[in-house]
């Protein structure tokens, strides 16, 4: 505890994390969602009005990479040319998860909306929805259940063991899972940048002279960690886009 | 041994400052919260070393795979720091809750 020379406080973390309603339940991680939406939606609408006879530019360039990253990134390599159906849902769900993040980064804004749970946990959920479906649609509900809690190629004793630890990985920590690593991901992101930021404005007004020079340090290390956000915010909703087409697949396709 | 013991002096001394048991346990809580991630971060921190360096290995070996391994990789990646985030969570709730 050095408070006596550097007054650094670190502040409660609902001051970091939430603010006050701008109308009833509506707050900056909201507004960040609506307008994650927004600029998603619009850059393919700006994109689709073009004339497809001239070459592309502007949105419709930066549409067409998006596409083309997932298809070939994402789909073509967990799913399968038999994935490519799965592009629109994919794509959507990139890049609202990939808006959401980045304001993580976004001076005088600098809150990802996705380090709120409730965000991760309704796009966990919607996944557990969609391959749960997915699953019964093409194996039937009896041809489902049987694939994932009873695999096949197991001893049948061993039923005893794997069927309750399927029963829980796949229906339980999946989304739980899912939801918690984008949303453990962007909190600490967001809180390291709280910390050294904090760090850094003790020690530039520090009571002493001798430790205003120190404030680079974690100054720098915020410049750095600053940088790295911009690389966790794109993996994070990689690694999310991932998964949902990884699970689609496996419900998709019977274990032989 | 040393990390226990200051467990259980941080615990004591926090205690001794309130004799109100709820916030004796919450002072506990808050002052064991860091060993919650450091002790969370262990393995995961050798999984993913793990993970990264077969993966550079079998692309060093097979470039032309590189692709494939990557994203394998990265799977990999993300169910491993689970755990770990799993711990982040709970010095969070921990510390704050």
């Amino acid at each position: 505890m050095i408070p006596a020379t550097v007054a650094f406080e670190f502040p409660p973390i609902n001051v970091l994390l939430r603010w006050q309603d701008v109308a009833p339940s509506i707050n900056k991680v909201v507004l960040i969602g609506f307008a994650a939406a927004i600029i998603g939606t619009s850059i393919f609408l700006a994109a689709a009005r073009k004339d497809p006879k001239q070459a592309p530019r502007g949105a419709r360039n930066l549409a067409e990479v998006i596409i083309d990253f997932i298809e070939k990134q994402i789909i073509m390599q967990t799913m399968g040319p038999s994935g490519l159906a799965w592009t629109p849902f994919l794509l959507s769900m990139f890049l609202f998860i990939y808006l959401c993040n980045v304001p993580g980064i976004i001076p005088f804004i600098q809150m990802p909306a996705t380090a709120r749970m409730g965000l991760p946990a309704f796009m966990a959920l919607m996944v557990w929805v969609v391959y749960n479906v997915t699953g019964i649609k093409h194996q039937g509900p009896v041809g489902y259940f049987k694939s994932v809690l009873f695999p096949p190629g197991v001893p049948k004793a061993l039923y005893i063991l794997v069927t309750p630890i399927e029963l829980i990985s796949t229906f339980v920590v999946r989304p739980f899972s899912l939801a918690v690593r984008l949303f453990a991901n962007m909190l600490a992101g967001h809180l390291l940048l709280v910390i050294f930021a904090l760090l850094s404005e003790a020690l530039f007004q520090a009571r002493d002279r001798i430790l205003i020079p120190v404030g680079v340090l974690p100054f720098a290390v915020l410049l750095f960690l600053t940088g790295f956000e911009v690389l966790v915010a794109f993996l994070q909703a990689y690694i999310f886009t991932t998964l949902t087409a990884v699970y689609i697949n496996m419900a998709s396709h019977a274990e032989h | 041994m040393e990390a226990i013991s200051a467990i259980a002096r941080l615990a004591a001394e926090a205690g001794d400052a309130v004799a109100d048991p709820a916030a004796a346990k919450a002072a506990a809580a808050a002052a064991s919260a860091g060993y919650a991630y450091g002790l969370a971060a262990i393995g995961p921190g050798i999984g993913i070393g793990i993970i990264f360096g077969k993966a550079i290995e079998s692309m060093a070996r097979q470039p032309e795979a590189a692709g494939m391994v990557r994203t394998t990789m990265f799977l990999g990646v993300a169910f491993t720091e689970a755990l770990a985030l799993i711990g982040f969570v709970a010095f969070i709730l921990l510390k704050f809750a």
